[in-house]
């Protein structure tokens, strides 16, 4: 049978002012909340590792595993910060579920706060979304004024304060070790792991990272059980999550439904291509995970199969390019990201991620050599696996794809330009005798 | 040594504690906030606030400083009363933020993090702002301007800089100034949060689907969308993405891009409602 939609997150997007503690009980919120503090915290955890929830940021660890592996309490504090720094070009879901629905962020915080023995947790949200903040800001306070938050949360004993930090606008912050060296007031660089957040984390104390969207998934786990968590989804890549389709697609938007979901089968949700054109190549899960094309129209949208099929399921946000995009500018634009978002901290990254954008904008241009191609596969071998964290990796990721399916586009490029009019890829006509696209430089 | 005098000194302290006491495990956790309450007073990093921010924290200047030049919110000279960021990332430059951000460019007369003579505008290549749904997105003093063109935000930023005020298309009723968003990311609230939408249609677009074709997700949990509470759904439904105006005067984008996207079942159906 072909996969449905499974609006768990989403189902009380379109009430009456969905962000207000009011709004939210009467869909049935902070009901899970009175279940869980009536349950042991080991019992909570185990719950959450039986249901096979995987994080919803990007790498999908197990989340249950995650908090499993804090150390026993040793009489000091143990901090829960969720990553709402979501940043990962593509990504667009953490934003509008916060600033629909920011209690159920909220709710699940203070479930798994309780399940970890956190007294304190933080909401590390960027900096680029202040109406975002104010909805965040609003949720905890309410929470507050209920008795939802405070010394006595929910009249159970249980204490936990809440504080949601703005960053001030780094994609590296969304890396965990950054995001916890820039919520201690620093420059967001990673730290080396081992050791890892969980042992030492946050003000150096053990330490759980998890991403708005797995936060938010806890309630529903707590209230309709593991196996109906397990009911949704693959064997290994379990439950429902927001496939968040952008580009060249009819209808983009969210569309939550269960891991292992095809393209195919969102394209047709969608509305398909928009008119006229053809499926070119699209992300599976953000600008760091190698490009597909339309011969991965079937791939089940799971960790495994996207994982074999020679990319990463990521956060599943679908960027959909048609026939009228070069994929030389893509890339390129895509490198510039990368250059400018490096904090720096390790050669590799800093140094290869500025030479790859020095030849890909040459070869966008139309001034590249063919040797060029292989320099740039040179330099991502020199990036990949050689950096304290994942973001030059990410740098070379649809490099190297590109390369991979469409080395003929790089070499028709090194004779004379960019064969492609930007002005077709656009969403609107371009007035007559304005220019842009190719060429331009990154800020 | 640069300073404040003594009323601004006082307001400024007196918010700083506050800022300090969400962080009682360890104080230079505030300093992000800090440096957006700093700009929120001068407008830009200053060197006076630099200072202050590392007298509060007993940290040197330098260290301040390190902090500040890395995050590309805190600007290094004095910015705009509105920050414009188009997004030129990827996605939106291919949907027409390369050309959105040319046109506005040439309007205006400035380059990337430059400012307007009437210091009303600076313009900004933005990174991805997380509404990919949406694009081509403009960012405003960090509200989001939905599925914009050259033309609506042509005309978003003669609106600026004729003191007009504007409405994002998610987001609050108005769009602040630079000083008073910055004072909101330091963790002030301004009341503002119940204004606007909770979701543009794209956000919707999933949810809606779902509803047509009668999928739900299993057991209780799809239940719960199955209440009589989606009469009241109906009539509340949000405003859809992709209008903008400014409060007096409409100027959205309701163009050729905005109908095409608007032609379709669900979201055909989500415009009905809001006329309704």
């Amino acid at each position: 049978m072909a996969t449905t939609l499974t609006p768990v997150l989403s189902r009380t997007w379109d009430t009456e002012r969905p962000w207000t503690l009011e709004s939210y009980r009467a869909s049935g919120g902070y009901d899970a909340l009175r279940t869980a503090l009536a349950t042991a915290p080991a019992d909570l955890v185990q719950m959450v590792k039986d249901s096979g929830l995987r994080g919803r940021g990007g790498a999908g660890f197990p989340t249950g595993m995650k908090w499993g592996f804090l150390p026993a309490p040793d009489g000091g504090p143990r901090y829960l910060v969720v990553n709402a720094d979501e940043s990962e070009p593509g990504t667009c879901k953490d934003i509008p579920l916060m600033m629909a629905s920011p209690h159920q962020l909220l709710e699940g915080v203070i479930i798994t706060s309780y399940a970890i023995g956190c007294h304190h947790a933080f909401i590390y949200l960027r900096g680029e979304v202040v109406h975002v903040y104010r909805r965040l800001l609003q949720a905890v306070q309410e929470a507050y004024d209920a008795g939802l938050l405070g010394s006595d949360v929910a009249g159970s004993g249980f204490q936990l304060d809440v504080t949601v930090h703005a960053g001030a606008g780094a994609y590296i912050c969304g890396e965990e070790t950054a995001l916890l060296d820039s919520l201690e007031g620093r420059r967001g660089q990673p730290r080396l792991k081992p050791p890892f957040p969980a042992v030492e984390g946050l003000y150096a104390r053990p330490t759980v990272v998890n991403n708005v969207e797995s936060i938010a998934s806890v309630p529903s786990i707590v209230q309709y059980g593991s196996d109906w968590f397990r009911s949704m989804g693959t064997e290994r890549s379990t439950g429902y999550g927001l496939f968040s389709l952008s580009g060249h697609v009819r209808n983009p938007g969210q569309y939550e439904a269960p891991l292992g979901i095809t393209l195919r089968e969102l394209l047709e949700m969608a509305g398909g291509i928009r008119e006229g054109h053809e499926l070119k190549f699209w992300t599976p899960g953000g600008s760091s995970t190698p490009l597909f094309t339309a011969e991965h129209l079937d791939v089940p949208l799971d960790y495994e199969s996207v994982g074999a099929a020679g990319s990463m399921l990521g956060t599943r946000a679908l960027q959909i390019f048609d026939d009228s995009v070069c994929v030389v500018r893509a890339i390129t634009r895509w490198a510039e990201f990368y250059k400018h978002e490096s904090c720096g901290k390790c050669t590799p990254c800093r140094e290869g991620t500025y030479w790859l954008v020095q030849i890909l904008q040459r070869i966008e241009a139309g001034r590249g050599t063919q040797e060029d191609l292989d320099t740039l596969l040179d330099v991502c071998d020199n990036i990949l696996g050689r950096a304290f964290c994942a973001l030059g990796d990410g740098a070379t990721s649809t490099i190297t794809s590109g390369l991979q399916y469409f080395r003929e586009e790089f070499e028709a490029h090194l004779s004379g330009g960019c064969p492609f009019d930007p002005a077709k890829a656009a969403l609107f006509e371009y007035a007559s005798g304005s220019v842009s696209g190719a060429g331009t430089v990154g800020a | 040594m640069a300073s404040y005098d003594a009323q601004t000194l006082a307001q400024l302290e007196a918010d700083a504690a506050q800022v300090l006491a969400r962080y009682p495990e360890n104080p230079r956790s505030a300093l992000l906030p800090l440096l957006h309450l700093v700009q929120s007073v001068d407008g830009y990093i200053t060197a006076a606030g630099i200072e202050f921010c590392a007298r509060s924290l007993d940290l040197t200047a330098a260290e301040v400083s390190a902090v500040a030049t890395f995050y590309t919110q805190y600007k290094r000279h004095p910015n705009g009363t509105y920050t414009v960021g188009v997004c030129t990332n990827t996605l939106c430059a291919v949907m027409g933020g390369d050309q959105i951000w040319a046109e506005l460019s040439d309007h205006l007369g400035v380059g990337h993090d430059e400012t307007t003579e009437d210091g009303a505008i600076t313009l900004e290549r933005v990174e991805c702002n997380a509404a990919c749904d949406y694009a081509p997105v403009v960012m405003v003093n960090w509200e989001f301007f939905d599925n914009q063109t050259p033309a609506s935000a042509t005309a978003l930023v003669d609106a600026l800089q004729a003191g007009e005020p504007v409405r994002p298309t998610r987001g609050a009723d108005r769009v602040v100034g630079f000083k008073e968003t910055s004072r909101v990311l330091a963790g002030f609230t301004d009341g503002r949060a119940n204004e606007g939408p909770g979701a543009g249609a794209p956000t919707l677009v999933g949810l809606q689907l779902a509803d047509e074709r009668g999928w739900v997700a299993p057991g209780e949990a799809g239940k719960t969308r199955a209440q009589p509470a989606r009469g009241e759904r109906q009539k509340t439904a949000p405003r859809s993405g992709g209008t903008q105006s400014s409060v007096d005067t409409p100027a959205g984008p309701q163009g050729e891009d905005a109908s095409r996207r608007t032609s379709n079942d669900a979201s055909g159906d989500q415009t009905k409602r809001e006329e309704s």
